[in-house]
């Protein structure tokens, strides 16, 4: 699509040549998640349009363990609203929310996002090295990381876990 | 006058969505007519078939698939084409008409790599090919290989992506300086098309599940007409299971467990998206089988990688992806012994780990490996 496409590449390019420390390359959308799935590790921050946008980061959080663990959030000219980062099926079905096994982790990190956003670093760093810890342990982990736990009892697990 | 009124004449150029009205009238009705085409043969009869080696790597590779086939003892005779030099008028490409019709004739083929020539005023290969050939659907089967390892061992299904129009139709323009408008078109005709090959090459092969992939919660009309045909197409075939799953939700199950999926069909650009992304899956272009299906029951098959230059003419380039795109047009003429025997020795080379080429970690040469293959028959 030469001239959508190009011109976000265009715009790009443009934004690129003032952060001249920045490394900046370019890479065709279907190539990219050829790439994903092989070597993810080579990725860094990318960027793209809207549709490519929903694929990339649904193909990204299936690397990763599922949308119940990637955080995002959504930034426009005057706020900023944090959410779970991929969309794929996390609205959850009744089943999940009457048992109460949904996975907060995407939320909690997205709060984390926002603290960070909100400029209160130490607090954000607190709150994820805890989830990650306890993600490690692997103690508490619901049923989207393979475990049998309840939101409550992995919730309490971080708690624990927060210096 | 005796210039052939071909479509790529003055006549035909202009208005796409015009042309494509006029396709509409023009083409027969393609339900059923198209798919499947009976290549009956007589004992001793040989079927003609065209073969692109293609740039690059490419003449290696095909002549590593034409031993094969020989010692398989596949009653195909070869008619070999090449990219020309020069710009074919009547076809605007380096592709020339004769080797079109070639294809249009013996209604199945094989193509290796093809270097995309520099420059204007030509079409590009693939898009020519397309074109002429009314090539509408693209076939990727993607099943794990036994021995080469990848994240997923259980990846065993098959893309179906509409070729001809969606987010793919060409028509963009600017609308001020900054702000760009690009159409996406659906159209019942060609979805239509593809949704009757998708359950066809589903039944045809045994497989059980057409999933249909879209993201018609938000393009409500392209999308949804989309669905609408795959759900029309999918009542004619009550023994296969159809559903419909959203894009976002296809991609992320397909890097999570890859294996619930049997038959994918999808428009235009989440299929040429989905299809890269499955071939990830099972290694890369290099292994990946492909073919594309025209109308009146064309079979092109392709390897999708490039032409690797750099590697080109030191008997080290890989075949496999080329082999497995044969197989699939063997199974389109319904040989499918020799598909089989072939398909099988392939499999088996690479499991067994002894002969593999450099891509997949191994270091034996093109010949090495076709010759383990042909031994395996």
């Amino acid at each position: 699509m030469k001239l959508a496409d190009g011109l976000f590449l265009e715009s790009c390019r443009e934004i690129a040549a003032k952060y001249p420390s920045i490394e900046y390359n370019e890479i065709i959308v279907d190539n990219c998640c050829m790439q994903l799935v092989s070597r993810p590790e080579q990725f860094d921050v990318m960027v793209t349009p809207n549709l490519y946008g929903n694929l990339v980061a649904n193909t990204a959080a299936g690397l990763v363990g599922g949308t119940g663990v990637m955080p995002g959030g959504n930034v426009g000219q005057d706020h900023a609203i944090f959410e779970q980062g991929a969309s794929a099926g996390n609205v959850g079905n009744d089943n999940l929310v009457e048992q109460q096994k949904a996975n907060p982790v995407a939320l909690l990190l997205s709060s984390a996002m926002m603290l960070r956003h909100l400029q209160f670093p130490s607090f954000a760093d607190r709150l994820e090295t805890a989830v990650k810890r306890v993600i490690a342990d692997g103690k508490y982990r619901t049923k989207d990381l393979g475990g049998t736990s309840t939101t409550q009892e992995v919730t309490d697990a971080v708690i624990a876990n927060l210096d | 006058d005796t210039t052939r009124e071909s479509p790529s004449s003055e006549w035909w150029r202009g208005d796409m969505a015009l042309r494509r009205l006029l396709q509409g009238i023009v083409l027969p009705r393609t339900t059923g007519r198209h798919v499947g085409a009976s290549f009956s043969t007589e004992a001793g009869e040989t079927i003609r078939a065209t073969l692109f080696p293609g740039d690059g790597i490419g003449p290696e590779i095909a002549e590593s698939v034409k031993q094969v086939f020989n010692v398989a003892g596949v009653p195909i005779e070869w008619e070999e084409h090449y990219v020309g030099t020069e710009v074919d008028p009547r076809t605007e490409s380096f592709l020339t008409w004769e080797s079109l019709e070639s294809v249009r004739r013996n209604k199945v083929g094989l193509k290796g790599p093809m270097a995309t020539p520099i420059g204007k005023g030509h079409r590009s290969l693939n898009l020519t090919l397309r074109k002429e050939l009314g090539l509408y659907a693209n076939v990727r089967p993607c099943n794990s290989l036994p021995g080469y390892k990848t994240r997923y061992d259980d990846v065993n299904l098959v893309t179906i992506r509409e070729n001809t129009e969606g987010e793919y139709s060409g028509l963009e323009h600017q609308v001020v300086r900054g702000v760009v408008e690009s159409l996406k078109i659906i159209t019942r005709q060609a979805s239509l098309r593809v949704a009757e090959y998708a359950f066809h090459y589903a039944k045809a092969n045994g497989r059980e599940r057409v999933s249909a992939i879209h993201k018609a919660n938000i393009m409500r009309k392209t999308d949804g007409l989309f669905l609408k045909c795959c759900r029309e197409v999918a009542e004619k075939y009550p023994e296969i299971t159809y559903e419909e799953v959203i894009i976002d939700n296809c991609c992320m199950t397909l890097v999570k467990n890859p294996g619930t999926f049997d038959v994918l069909v999808m428009p235009n650009l989440y299929g040429d998206i989905i299809s890269d992304l499955c071939a990830g899956l099972i290694g890369g272009l290099g292994l990946t089988p492909s073919c594309n299906i025209g109308e009146g029951g064309i079979c092109l098959a392709e390897a999708v990688h490039g032409s690797a230059p750099d590697i080109s003419g030191k008997n080290l380039a890989n075949p496999t992806a080329l082999m497995l795109s044969a197989v699939m047009m063997l199974r389109h003429l319904q040989f499918n012994d020799q598909a089989d025997r072939i398909h099988n020795a392939i499999l088996q080379t690479i499991a067994e780990g002894k002969y593999r080429t450099a891509d997949l970690g191994g270091k034996s040469s093109t010949s090495d490996y076709t010759k383990a293959v042909c031994d395996h028959i």
